[in-house]
């Protein structure tokens, strides 16, 4: 009889630990793809002071819009948190947007290589962030079914284990194709 | 790709590879001991000063030559494609294009979960792409100037999304080792071939020293061999065709899914296909391994099963209609459909 008890308790201990590092393994899978996030983000804010310096000069009647920019990337940068950074990016995104919509009607700029570069630059950096995001997203659902569903709920409190909050996509065009190409320079 | 459905594929290439190196090495050994028995049969009844083959010279030889191939292929396979081809490394990209093609491929790296493939340019003016290594972790991708000179960046991404699923799935290595051990089957064929001459006129001769027909068992043999070895560079490269049409709709997919755009693969499928002149540098061997055939081959084109059987790629028709359906459905139900429901 004893014994048996003994299997029993042996087996439950079993479990709870499986259970506690099939947590912590998709809590640090978590983390992880939020710092590929992170670092495309950082390199992002490290580009849009370049590129508004290299094209203050041209763009001196745009002002507004450069400021704007500004603005959104300091946003940005000190947003903390998924929903706000994921709100700031967004802004930022359509900041820049204006600002290569609007650099098309200086021919100039058009031809600089330096620009041209920070383009690609910025928007390969957009793209990463695009593609990162959802391995974010996939992790983290998947680390909040996990720790949501019976029994191993029951362990989530051990595991210090809280959902993970996902990178919501506010615009509904963003989220039908999330790939921006603000390259001018198409074959 | 869900998760299974992409393990499933891993692990089925993984096996397709093992059972193409254990045919590989039964080949050679049949060639090898096949010519041994051959031999042997022929000289058993000469007079005892004449040659008698009783040590199985050949058949050992071939099955060693055979298992040190194999090695190297394992080894140096995606070195050797790359040095044919004439591919040099980019490691820092100095054009916009070149730079453009780095960040792509970083790009595509993060939407398949892999780590970033190493990359090459192989300086041809036709289009054209291809993927090697053994696994994720060794891959390359090749692309030619052409390509980057003629694609925007939709399109380059639907191609190295393309490459991306092909060593995802492992493809990579069934690929690599079949065009290792393809091109060692046709020098087979042909070294043995040579060697023919020189060992028909032995068998003639101690024929005509007993001056009747040869032992029939021998004859048998010897016809089997000889079938084997004059089929084998037929049946190898057939083989290498069959199954690299089969993975080019998967990879179409795949990539398509991996982009979330499948029009910019479509567009650039049409571009490469458009382009007539055969993309020079990369050889025969390796056609299988290109996301269009390099020789632009006439039969491909061709519906019907010979066409079908001679090409290595599946008719561009059908990889564009495909990619335009899918388009059509993600623009219907807002999500692509999975690359498994497209391929099957």
């Amino acid at each position: 009889m004893g014994f048996v008890l003994l299997a029993i308790l042996a087996a439950i201990v079993l479990w709870v630990i499986a259970a506690y590092n099939s947590l912590i393994a998709l809590k640090n899978q978590v983390v992880n793809a939020w710092k590929q996030i992170d670092v495309q983000l950082k390199r992002r804010h490290d580009l849009i002071p370049n590129l508004v310096n290299t094209v203050k000069g041209a763009m001196e009647f745009e002002r507004s819009t450069l400021e704007a920019v500004i603005s959104a990337r300091n946003r940005a940068v000190s947003a903390t948190g998924v929903a706000a950074t994921a709100k700031a990016e967004g802004e930022l995104t359509q900041a820049l947007g204006r600002l290569f919509a609007l650099s098309e009607n200086y021919p100039e700029l058009k031809a600089n290589q330096n620009v041209l570069q920070l383009q690609e630059e910025l928007t390969s950096t957009e793209n990463k962030v695009g593609f990162a995001r959802q391995l974010y997203n996939d992790v983290s659902t998947q680390y909040n079914t996990k720790q949501q569903q019976f029994p191993t709920s029951l362990v989530a409190g051990l595991a210090k284990a809280s959902p993970a909050e996902l990178w919501e996509i506010e615009e509904p065009g963003e989220r039908a194709v999330p790939k921006v190409d603000l390259s001018m320079n198409k074959p | 790709m869900s998760d299974q459905n992409l393990f499933a594929q891993q692990e089925s290439n993984k096996r397709k590879s093992a059972w193409l190196v254990a045919g590989f090495l039964l080949f050679f050994a049949w060639i090898g001991f096949g010519g041994d028995l051959a031999l042997y049969l022929g000289t058993r009844d000469s007079p005892p000063e004449q040659y008698h083959h009783v040590i199985p010279w050949i058949g050992l030889a071939a099955t060693a030559f055979a298992a040190v191939l194999t090695g190297t292929s394992w080894k140096h396979g995606a070195r050797r494609v790359l040095t044919a081809a004439g591919a040099w490394e980019l490691i820092e990209p100095d054009t916009p294009e070149q730079k453009r093609l780095r960040n792509v491929v970083e790009e595509m790296a993060i939407a398949a979960g892999l780590p970033v493939p190493r990359i090459w340019i192989v300086p041809d003016d036709d289009p054209n792409a291809f993927a090697t290594g053994r696994d994720p972790l060794s891959a390359h991708v090749a692309v030619t100037e052409g390509l980057l000179a003629r694609l925007d960046r939709d399109e380059l991404q639907g191609v190295i999304a393309h490459e991306m699923s092909h060593i995802r799935n492992f493809d990579i290595r069934l690929m690599t080792l079949l065009a290792a051990l393809v091109g060692a089957i046709a020098l087979l064929s042909d070294a043995m071939r040579q060697f023919l001459r020189f060992g028909g006129r032995v068998g003639g001769r101690s024929r005509g020293g007993r001056g009747k027909g040869g032992n029939p068992v021998a004859l048998i043999v010897l016809a089997v061999w000889l079938i084997s070895l004059i089929l084998a560079p037929l049946v190898s490269s057939l083989l290498s065709m069959a199954v690299s049409r089969k993975r080019e709709f998967l990879a179409d997919a795949t990539g398509a899914q991996l982009t979330r755009n499948p029009i910019g693969l479509a567009r650039a499928l049409e571009k490469l296909a458009a382009e007539h002149g055969p993309t020079r540098t990369i050889a025969r061997g390796a056609a299988h391994m290109c996301i269009v055939d390099p020789g632009h081959s006439k039969f491909a084109e061709r519906p019907g099963f010979l066409g079908h059987l001679f090409s290595s790629h599946p008719p561009m028709r059908q990889r564009l209609a495909r990619l335009r359906g899918m388009a059509y459905q993600a623009e219907k139900q807002g999500t692509l459909p999975n690359p498994a429901d497209v391929t099957g």
